[in-house]
């Protein structure tokens, strides 16, 4: 295993300390004494903060200390030397631990020899083991704090008080960072370890600065502003205070000021120090740049989601992208999507200058950056980027010759990706082909919305321009949509009808709708059907009539043989299949769909057959022509017949509205018997439920089959024509519960699938008696949407309603950090091309992906469904 | 107490040591080291019940619904 030769090295361990006064001297290439930075002909200060043995940031300066130009010096650190010992903020909560569990005369861990032995064994497993010594540690500090008196000199303990930000205060006395250095450098090398401290590599008395390490200048670069004023870098502003401050202590120091002077200067040190290190200490004001503005130190450029690790290292910025809102476009290709003007204008392709382009990008150049198909820059052979002004346009175009590059401007049929956030799974880039279209919107076919998880309420995406002909070779042979028509999730099409497409398949395939030739012909308009076939029928005038059924089969490929129950399917006990009274069973032979209807299962997102089917057996070609047509056609479709819902479809007569109440009348009386049982002790509980979860369960069940009962009449009164019922029936939107909800009743409302219970003492709301366990008592809503809420109704509605909020905001968050956790964890796996899935080492996790190597998007649902209809269609046989 | 063993559990596929030359075949086949494959430690119950030790390689018969059975190989370890 130790031979595997695709990693070079391995990192054996990785040991972190504190660093020495003596290393911080060692690896200083100076001392800087001067807070000065450049001298007045803007050249570096010797022993200065921008001292040119630090590394050197300005062009045509070599480093003093590796002889480099800016760019390839990597920086050298330098030092100060404090006047007095510092306390630096990172180690407060160590320091503190430390000094209360050591005695404050000979320094020695307030432990016996017997304990600490103890302890160090107790270490030494925890770390065979491989486990954090952390809880160990904490141990030791909690025991030794616990001693009053030395064990050693006997001398007596006084309590240590930690005052933020960083004083410790001994029984009324502040202990002085010297003090606490002092303490520290007597503890013996045995205790630090008992503390859990290496002494080689971290000594507790290093928490205590006394030599400041000066960070290289580039790690702090001053930028030249527009007036060729220097700015410098905010770390620099501090080391600057904290020079200054130091030389004002030495100089109080050796004059001799008074105690409170010298105090006061060591605090003030000890403020900017502490600030450099991190400007957001609870307990210190943060230190300001003259704007006002807070300097951004060293902490603050390592945290948060800005900082080091989570912005700049594992987050990064692209070129070469745009980002928009997006809006839909039936009429676009689902491989297409819909650039503006303005971005197109902006983002660009580069391309070589061979002999077969040379005229064509000579024109684009000729045209310029302002005239759309232009170009916004040329490359020379020696690589120099020059832009394409409007001045120098006739004379670039003139120049260009072979070897150069021209970044033209991004036309139709360039390939580019198109992302929405959050990217959750491999569907969240795809890769399209540009059709550049007037407007500011990004433009996209509704049917790819589902891998997108887009809507067009405002969402915005990205677009990416890939810039070499190797990306674009991939992109499109791998990330195109047409190639994700599949999900590999389930094996299904994740792009698919949704809404309008699936209610206009629905309404023309139907029923025997009788379609005139300027009708079909209208309806096939966008799709390449040149014929249409043989008429159903012929009207009385003896015009030519098509149905809708031959109409949709005229997108159908060839060679399409297929049978499934539609969505409207009635599920009945045993299935007529052909002879489906209600039109449920689609039948479709050679490309011709004979009977049934187009519904969800046939051409939506996530269900439909059709489609499924289309892409597994005449390929992603085939399957993307046939979303383009039938999104297409379905528009017309519902055009055609027009689908519109309004306040007044939920309309049902009087009499029904009296059944409903009824109903629920009788519902109502019904909960109040159970409950007269349950007061009286009269009911028995369910097997493995109390008494009260019993009736409550009772109660619910009560009350939802009457509001189911509701449902039903209310959709009897409705009928197939309702276009709710329409969009219900055939799964292009809402449901039949919603329905329900709107026309007869909203029916109980829950929290945490109980019935509402929380509010004041024994009731939910001042309206009702203590103790009443009724209906509406609990959150059972009799009215409908429409007729109206009441208020004691709308307030149990409201509280139902935010449960469903908070849900969503908390199950968002939730499943965002497990996807995260599982991505880091899987994200090197491989699968081999032997089938096996292994890791970068080469450790084997499947001996076959997924145990049975089956790729699901090529799988009929793991089922042998495939193999069955080829035996069929040879055999005429049915394989059981 | 009963004693019963822990590979009747429905649950629980078949766990079993394999021979030299079996092994040396599967390593053959995915051309990997003994070291490469997924591990399993000699306390797990499962090994302690068929007994096999540190550096032996059991093969695990799982029974799949796609694909039938699938084998798995895991190396001992301490």
């Amino acid at each position: 295993m130790n031979d595997i030769p695709s990693i070079p090295k391995r990192v054996g361990a990785i040991k972190f300390g504190l660093l020495s006064p003596r290393e911080v001297r060692k690896m200083s290439v100076t001392a800087i004494i001067t807070a000065d930075t450049y001298d007045d002909d803007g050249y570096p200060i010797d022993m200065g903060l921008m001292d040119l043995r630090l590394g050197v940031i300005d062009p045509g300066l070599k480093c003093k200390t590796c002889g480099s130009r800016a760019g390839e010096c990597p920086g050298h650190f330098g030092h100060i030397d404090l006047v007095a010992p510092v306390i630096h903020v990172g180690f407060n909560k160590t320091i503190r631990k430390a000094l209360r569990s050591i005695c404050r005369n000979c320094s020695r861990l307030l432990l016996d020899s017997e304990k600490k032995k103890n302890f160090l064994a107790q270490l030494e497993t925890s770390k065979e083991m491989g486990h954090l010594p952390d809880d160990i540690i904490n141990e030791v500090f909690k025991e030794a704090r616990k001693s009053k008196t030395c064990p050693y000199c006997s001398t007596e303990q006084l309590e240590i008080k930690f005052e933020k930000p960083s004083d410790y205060v001994e029984d009324g006395h502040k202990l002085t960072p010297t003090e606490i250095r002092d303490r520290f450098e007597n503890i013996p090398d045995e205790d630090v370890k008992v503390i859990g401290m290496d002494p080689s590599s971290a000594r507790p008395e290093w928490m205590i600065l006394t030599v400041l390490p000066v960070p290289p200048v580039t790690v702090r670069p001053s930028i030249t502003l527009e007036s060729g004023q220097r700015s410098e870098d905010d770390l620099t502003h501090k080391l600057v205070d904290i020079i200054r401050i130091n030389q004002r202590f030495q100089e109080n120091r050796d004059a001799g000021a008074p105690q409170l002077i010298i105090e006061d200067l060591w605090e003030l040190l000890q403020y900017h120090v502490t600030t450099f290190f991190d400007n957001e200490v609870s307990g210190v004001p943060p230190a300001r740049h003259r704007s006002g503005r807070p300097l951004k130190t060293l902490t603050q450029r390592l945290k948060g989601k800005e900082g080091r690790f989570r912005g700049s290292l594992s987050g990064k910025r692209v070129n070469f992208s745009a980002r928009t809102v997006v809006s839909p476009d039936p009429n676009l290709s689902i491989n297409e999507v819909g650039v503006p003007y303005a971005i197109a204008t902006q983002m660009t392709i580069p391309e070589r200058v061979t002999s077969r382009n040379i005229g064509l990008l000579r024109m684009y150049v000729l045209r310029g950056s302002g005239v759309h198909p232009g170009a916004n820059y040329v490359i020379r052979e020696d690589g120099r980027r020059i832009r394409v002004s409007e001045i120098n346009k006739e004379e670039l175009a003139e120049k260009i010759e072979l070897g150069w590059t021209v970044e033209r401007q991004l036309m139709d049929g360039d390939v580019v990706l198109f992302n929405r956030q959050p990217s959750l799974h491999k569907m969240s880039i795809m890769a399209h082909l540009v059709k550049v279209l007037p407007d500011k919107t990004f433009r996209l076919n509704p049917a790819v919305c589902p891998p997108y998880n887009a809507d067009f309420d405002g969402d915005e995406m990205n677009m990416h321009v890939l810039q070499t002909e190797e990306s674009r070779a991939e992109a499109s042979i791998l990330m195109q949509v047409q190639e994700n028509i599949l999900s590999p999730r389930f094996g299904g099409p994740i792009i698919g009808g949704i809404h309008d497409h699936i209610s206009g398949l629905f309404l023309l395939t139907r029923n025997e709708n009788a379609i005139t030739k300027n009708a079909a012909l209208e309806l096939l308009r966008k799709s390449d059907i040149r014929v249409l076939p043989e008429p159903s029928s012929y009207s009385e005038d003896g015009e030519p009539l098509w149905n809708g059924k031959q109409i949709f089969s005229q997108i159908l490929p060839k060679g399409l043989y297929l049978e499934f129950p539609a969505q409207v399917c009635f599920k009945c006990d045993t299935c007529k299949k052909k002879d489906c009274e209600y039109n449920a069973y689609v039948v479709i032979e050679d490309g011709e769909m004979l009977q049934g209807t187009i519904d969800e299962q046939a051409i939506g997102a996530f269900k439909g057959k059709i489609l499924d089917k289309i892409v597994k057996e005449f390929g992603s070609e085939a399957g993307a022509k046939f979303v383009d047509d039938f999104t297409r056609l379905a528009i017309r479709g519902v055009m055609k017949t027009g689908l519109s819902f309004g306040i007044s479809d939920e309309d049902i007569p009087k009499t029904a509205k009296m059944q409903i109440n009824n109903l629920l009348n009788d519902a109502e009386e019904k909960v109040k018997t159970l409950i007269e049982a349950y007061e009286a002790k009269e009911l028995e509980a369910l097997p493995g439920r109390t008494l009260e979860e019993t009736i409550e369960m009772k109660i619910m069940q009560e009350l939802g089959k009457a509001r189911d009962q509701t449902g039903n009449i209310a959709g009897k009164q409705l009928g197939l024509e309702n276009s709710a019922v329409i969009m219900a029936k055939s799964g292009a939107r809402g449901s039949m519960l919603n329905l329900t909800q709107m026309a007869a009743c909203v029916g109980q409302q829950a929290v945490r699938g109980e019935r509402i219970r929380r509010g004041y003492a024994g009731r939910t709301l001042p309206h009702f008696d203590k103790g009443d366990l009724g209906a509406d008592a609990h959150g059972f809503v009799k009215a409908s949407y429409k007729s109206g809420l009441n208020p004691t109704e709308y307030f149990f509605h409201a509280i139902g309603g935010r449960e469903g909020l908070v849900d969503t905001a908390v199950r968002t968050s939730q499943s965002g950090y497990l996807q995260r956790r599982l991505v880091n964890a899987l994200q090197d796996l491989e699968v081999q091309y032997d089938g096996s899935v292994r890791e970068t080492r080469g450790v084997v996790v499947q001996f076959k992906y997924g145990e049975d190597g089956i790729d699901s998007t090529k799988s009929d649902y793991s089922k042998p469904e495939a193999i069955h209809r080829i035996v069929r269609m040879v055999t005429g046989k049915e394989v059981n | 107490m009963r004693k019963f063993s822990l590979l009747d559990h429905q649950l629980i596929p078949k766990h079993e040591i394999m021979l030299e030359d079996e092994l040396k075949s599967v390593l053959k086949q995915y051309v990997i080291e003994k070291e490469q494959l997924p591990k399993i430690k000699v306390v797990d119950p499962v090994i302690q019940e068929i007994g096999a030790q540190v550096g032996d390689v059991v093969r695990i018969t799982r029974n799949s619904q796609t694909a039938g059975e699938a084998f798995y190989y895991r190396l001992v370890i301490a």
